[in-house]
């Protein structure tokens, strides 16, 4: 997935960073620390932005660099902000053949954002995800970590509704 | 004294169908009945049944209720676990019988399955190890180590005939020997969690099902490799299964039976659980190990092999999760139990999701050699809204396509391979008569485009020229060469790559040309979507004749493309329509045409 840099501004909390800091000085030293570390610190911040890199990478005794190519290899890691709203629809092959592209493209043009994006008031944000496995549901969409399966492209405005 | 056990699904496909609001009913309303001292309430894993979740069973009588809702709570509560009485309209209908219920075990889609590996899901509750305990669990651990030697363990799992469930059926045995065999001051047992085929959900349901399976088998191979320390990598989309991890790895070390000196044998074997974060390429070992050493997962050449210098350049194992779940029985009940099922090459059983156009969607375990036939027509029940079968996918984006002349087929590692597919690690997903295959070929290489690691130039750039010449067909730019060039370019790629995504990538694509080529001939001569699935080659319209202008599509368009007035025929704007298909749907006349 393509990732680019976010235009939003850094807004971290000092709480934040001394949570960060003490999982940090938890598992320094451990061999492949840096993969826990980039999910605690995406847990906390919700996105990894620069700022939260290049504290990692001063504190693991990286370059900025590394750190990064890490980020940007794994599709899980973010470097924007998630929408208030998080708007995932799965397409996974079960979700696919029972018509997931049509969701995505009904959300897509509803929103006025592409799959990756936010809207500009940073309410809703929108991702296509690798397969969630609730194939059972398909095809699923998943809002705030709430599921909707087994969806039909008309419901998706009483859906939206909800979330305002 | 319990004298009723409800059991509630708590695998993903339940649980996002809203089964834990349906736990918090029950016990609310067990409690206003006073019944919460003589019936438990177990959150199970998977059933496998999940186009019908969610599910619960409630025991002594075993009685299936399906689809429940937490409306439907208090009348169980009421009627079944005060009064005695089953609500037979909530049962799965297959167990109602005219005068008792009928077991599950007796239902098509469980008893044409042999649920080995599957055996404790739904049945145990993953979050107590002393129910895993009492279902012979750690057993077999206890029996390699302190009945057996490492090389008789190795021994029974080459004997037994298992191969690497992962995909590609490489003889487990085997790979234990190579690595038994290199001395080291640290080895590493790995396991592949990260199950990366989309539409496949079987490891997830044994991590969520039955964690403590994999956590035995892994210990049973570092005591025959002579490994202390494991490390199991899964992937971070599986929450369920990551916490369920989380609390057996723990509650396993509380017991004793993880950690140092298990058994009093002197045997350590410690484990550490690590997230993937979405990258398909770590399915692939040497990527996985790369992952797990906190970089970014890209794959390197072999050999060396990891059986020799693999985790920190140690020598490592490394297998997927149905692999592990195997390996407990195979030492309890023998290799030879374990050769006596399956075909001759291929042992055992293998678990499948069967998903897409099926009516049973859900998680099936099928001796191996069972003929695609008898899972898509007796134990996924067919498909749905009369459709014809058209094809199935194995192996998901490194797979292929098994069309309906081939139903028949038995399905092995051999067989597959033969017919251009492979066995994968259990994706099955049915395709109708409405999937375009092209569409779906163009699907497979949207996904491994995207999941490229770009390391290998084949790959990367190869790949991208495979979409680039599928979405040139579907977009109707296409010409007969255009077939070639794929083929040509796709026998390039599998040769060329380095790591197996790259070599595989092409295999769907390959396959669907292989079988359905007079459907990508429609696309590219007749500039024609014989499936009404690739948009640039059909538009709706409304016949007027047939119209009887009762504006019902025109109230179900979701954008507005349908203008006209009441009893009068309809149009549709072509501009404006989004090619959803839903007028057609609801049209009760016949006249909205797609072509």
């Amino acid at each position: 997935m393509k990732k680019g840099k976010t235009n939003i501004v850094f807004q971290g909390t000092k709480e934040q960073e001394e949570q960060l800091l003490d999982f940090i000085s938890r598992w320094k030293g451990e061999k492949g620390a840096l993969m826990p570390i980039l999910q605690k610190a995406q847990s906390i911040y919700g996105y990894l932005p620069i700022e939260v890199e290049e504290m990692i990478a001063e504190e693991l005794n990286l370059s900025l660099e590394e750190v990064y190519g890490v980020v940007s290899f794994y599709s899980q890691f973010t470097l924007n902000p998630k929408g208030k709203y998080a708007i995932s629809v799965c397409m996974g092959t079960a979700c696919y053949v029972k018509g997931a592209q049509l969701i995505l493209d009904e959300l897509s043009k509803k929103l006025g954002i592409k799959p990756g994006g936010i809207t500009p008031d940073g309410k809703y944000s929108l991702d296509a995800t690798r397969c969630l496995g609730a194939c059972g549901l398909a095809p699923v969409m998943v809002i705030n970590g709430q599921v909707y399966g087994k969806l039909k492209v008309e419901d998706l405005d009483k859906i939206l509704q909800k979330y305002n | 004294m319990i004298r009723s056990h409800v059991l509630v699904c708590g695998g993903t496909g339940c649980v996002s169908g809203g089964s834990g609001k349906i736990i918090a009913v029950l016990e609310q309303e067990l409690k206003k009945q006073g019944l919460n001292q003589e019936i438990k309430v177990i959150e199970t894993g998977c059933f496998g049944l999940c186009e019908l979740g969610p599910v619960m069973v409630v025991y002594p009588e075993g009685a299936f209720y399906s689809k429940v809702r937490p409306q439907d709570i208090p009348e169980i509560v009421s009627e079944h676990l005060l009064k005695g009485r089953i609500v037979k309209r909530l049962l799965y209908q297959e167990t109602v019988g005219s005068d008792s219920v009928q077991s599950l075990n007796n239902t098509v889609f469980y008893k044409n399955q042999q649920r080995n590996v599957l055996r404790n899901c739904g049945a145990i509750d993953p979050e107590n190890i002393e129910e895993y305990i009492a279902f012979d669990g750690y057993r077999a651990l206890g029996k390699a180590l302190t009945e057996m030697t490492p090389r008789q363990v190795i021994d029974t799992v080459k004997r037994s005939g298992l191969r690497g469930r992962g995909g590609a059926g490489f003889p487990t045995g085997l790979k234990w020997e190579f690595a038994a065999k290199n001395d080291a001051p640290q080895k590493y047992v790995c396991c592949n969690a990260d199950e990366g085929d989309p539409g496949a959900f079987m490891d997830r349901s044994v991590l969520e099902g039955d964690p403590h399976a994999v956590l035995e088998a892994m210990a049973i191979a570092g005591y025959a490799i002579g490994s202390s320390q494991g490390y199991l990598y899964v992937r971070a989309e599986y929450p369920i299964a990551v916490e369920r991890l989380g609390i057996a790895i723990r509650q396993a070390k509380e017991y004793g039976l993880l950690g140092s000196n298990i058994f009093n044998t002197g045997f350590n074997f410690d484990l550490e659980l690590r997230l993937g974060s979405g990258a398909f390429v770590c399915g692939e070992e040497t990527a996985l190990m790369t992952s797990i050493e906190g970089r970014r997962g890209e794959p390197h050449p072999r050999p060396p092999f990891p059986a020799l210098k693999g985790l920190f350049g140690r020598p490592t194992i490394l297998n997927n999760v149905e692999t592990f779940a195997n390996i407990p029985q195979i030492i309890l009940r023998g290799a030879d139990w374990f050769a006596s099922i399956g075909t001759e090459k291929s042992k055992g059983t293998k678990v499948f999701a069967l998903g897409g156009k099926i009516n049973h969607t859900g998680l099936v375990e099928i001796p191996i050699g069972t003929p695609l036939r008898k899972i898509v027509e007796e134990i996924g029940g067919g498909i749905p809204n009369g459709k014809k079968f058209k094809a199935a996918q194995t192996g998901g984006p490194s797979g292929g396509c098994i069309p309906a002349s081939l139903i028949d087929t038995p399905i092995d590692y051999e067989n597959l391979t033969a017919i251009g597919s492979m066995m994968g690690s259990g994706g099955l997903i049915i395709m109708d008569e409405d999937n375009c295959m092209v569409d779906m070929a163009k699907f497979f290489l949207t996904f491994t485009v995207d999941e490229s690691c770009g390391k290998c130039i084949p790959c990367r750039v190869g790949t991208r020229r495979l979409y680039e010449l599928l979405e040139k067909i579907t977009s109707g730019r296409g010409e007969l060469a255009d077939l070639d060039r794929i083929e040509e370019l796709a026998t390039y790629i599998k040769a060329n790559a380095l790591c197996g995504l790259g070599q595989t990538a092409p295999n769907p694509v390959l396959s669907m040309l292989r079988y359905f080529r007079e459907e990508f001939v429609a696309h590219v001569v007749e500039k024609r979507c014989p499936a009404g699935v690739c948009k640039d080659l059909l538009t709706y319209s409304i016949d007027p004749e047939k119209c009887r202008g009762c504006t019902l599509c025109l109230r179900e368009c979701p954008v507005g493309a349908i203008t006209g007035t009441v009893k009068q025929p309809h149009r549709i704007d072509i501009n404006k329509c989004i090619k959803c298909g839903s007028c057609q749907e609801v049209c009760r006349f016949g006249a909205v045409i797609k072509a």
